[in-house]
């Protein structure tokens, strides 16, 4: 389909299509990837289903917002490295404006002591909503039964929460484990064969 | 000076969450709070209950707040920069491999391995946010303990686990309760 349309005209509608997405997605990345898959590949057939389920695996895997990630891939996908720039920049100029605006009234908004009391309500809220994603994601890990993944999930807790060990090598010390355990399964697959 | 330091605070936090929105909230508070304090752990706490209120991923979200807080306009924006150009290069270095040869079993494994230390990160971020909810900045004393802030979070920890109640649903309750209560006591 998109052959049909002149670059500067494509270019165009991906930026305001990822302007609109943008806005009004809240509550992360899976969330915006529902709503590229809806526009990108059921209204407006520029990828199909297959396509748009690696390159959400894709944005997921990378490092990196997952919205940022999608975009760029999306972008690449559908006009090359124009397309990559106009759909990054949809993607990130409404929450800069929005965060923009608060970040200027914060500091009379949160010495307001109406304001202050939402917002420190607010953070209770806040508290509970990111440890119910832990363990949502850790029932996952649990499930899995595996010892390794659940060797790593207690040492990596015990190092940042008791030991302050900062998050970048934990996640580099993850990385090496993962890449180890993939070497050693695909060594152990040789030897079966 | 600053512009360098905010510029590669946000590459870090760009380079090193992978798994999306949660996983970057332990590597912010490192980098902003425990590393350069420029935000306290309260105003940490704000910034991400105002993230998760607004649309866009919450590395954007921090990025254009800590740069406006330190450095003004031109601040977010070479932290916003920092904070995608890892993605930028991986990405989009990734999607010329994809396209050429539509396989990703490597990149697979190590994210299988890569998702329990991701998890354990996030919890450690969530209970250093509950104990400034609970204690506030002061130490973790059970006569200190806030009662309030304490109550609410079980009470949305609850409905959350109990009903998948949608959060921002859930946040602005506590936020109403919250302003309830301080007005009535």
């Amino acid at each position: 389909m998109k052959e049909h349309i002149s670059k500067p005209k494509l270019l165009r509608k991906l930026f305001f299509t990822m302007l609109y997405i943008s806005s009004f997605t809240f509550g992360g990345g899976f969330v915006i990837v529902t709503f590229m898959k809806r526009k990108f590949v059921d209204e407006l057939h520029w990828i199909d289903d297959q396509e748009m389920l690696d390159l959400t695996a894709l944005a997921q895997s990378s490092p990196g917002a997952i919205a940022v990630n999608a975009a760029i891939l999306v972008g690449w996908h559908v006009a090359g490295f124009w397309g990559m720039v106009f759909a990054v920049l949809g993607t990130i100029i409404p929450p800069m404006v929005v965060l923009s605006v608060i970040s200027f009234f914060y500091a009379a908004f949160a010495t307001n002591p109406y304001v202050a009391l939402v917002l420190k309500g607010m953070q209770s809220g806040v508290a509970a909503v990111i440890l119910d994603v832990v363990f949502s994601l850790g029932k996952g890990v649990v499930k899995s039964k595996s010892w390794l993944y659940l060797s790593v999930m207690a040492a990596a807790f015990v190092a940042t929460f008791f030991f302050d060990v900062n998050v970048v090598y934990v996640i580099l010390a993850a990385a090496v484990i993962g890449i180890a355990s993939a070497v050693w399964e695909h060594r152990k697959e040789g030897e079966t064969k | 000076m600053i512009y360098l330091q905010l510029f590669w605070s946000f590459v870090q936090i760009g380079l090193f969450s992978i798994g999306g929105g949660y996983a970057a909230i332990p590597l912010i508070q490192a980098q902003v709070v425990d590393h350069h304090t420029w935000l306290t752990m309260s105003e940490f706490t704000d910034l991400v209950t105002i993230a998760e209120m607004t649309p866009g991923p919450i590395a954007v979200n921090s990025a254009t707040f800590v740069g406006i807080q330190i450095a003004g306009l031109p601040g977010a924006v070479i932290a916003t920069l920092g904070c995608i150009l890892p993605s930028l290069i991986i990405v989009s270095v990734l999607a010329y491999i994809y396209f050429r040869y539509k396989k990703l079993t490597v990149l697979q494994s190590i994210l299988a391995s890569l998702r329990p230390a991701v998890v354990a990160l996030i919890a450690s971020a969530g209970l250093s946010i509950l104990a400034q909810v609970s204690f506030g900045e002061a130490g973790m004393a059970l006569r200190e303990l806030n009662w309030i802030g304490f109550g609410l979070f079980a009470c949305a920890f609850f409905v959350l686990r109990k009903w998948k109640l949608n959060p921002i649903m859930v946040m602005s309750a506590c936020g109403i309760i919250n302003l309830v209560l301080g007005l009535a006591l």
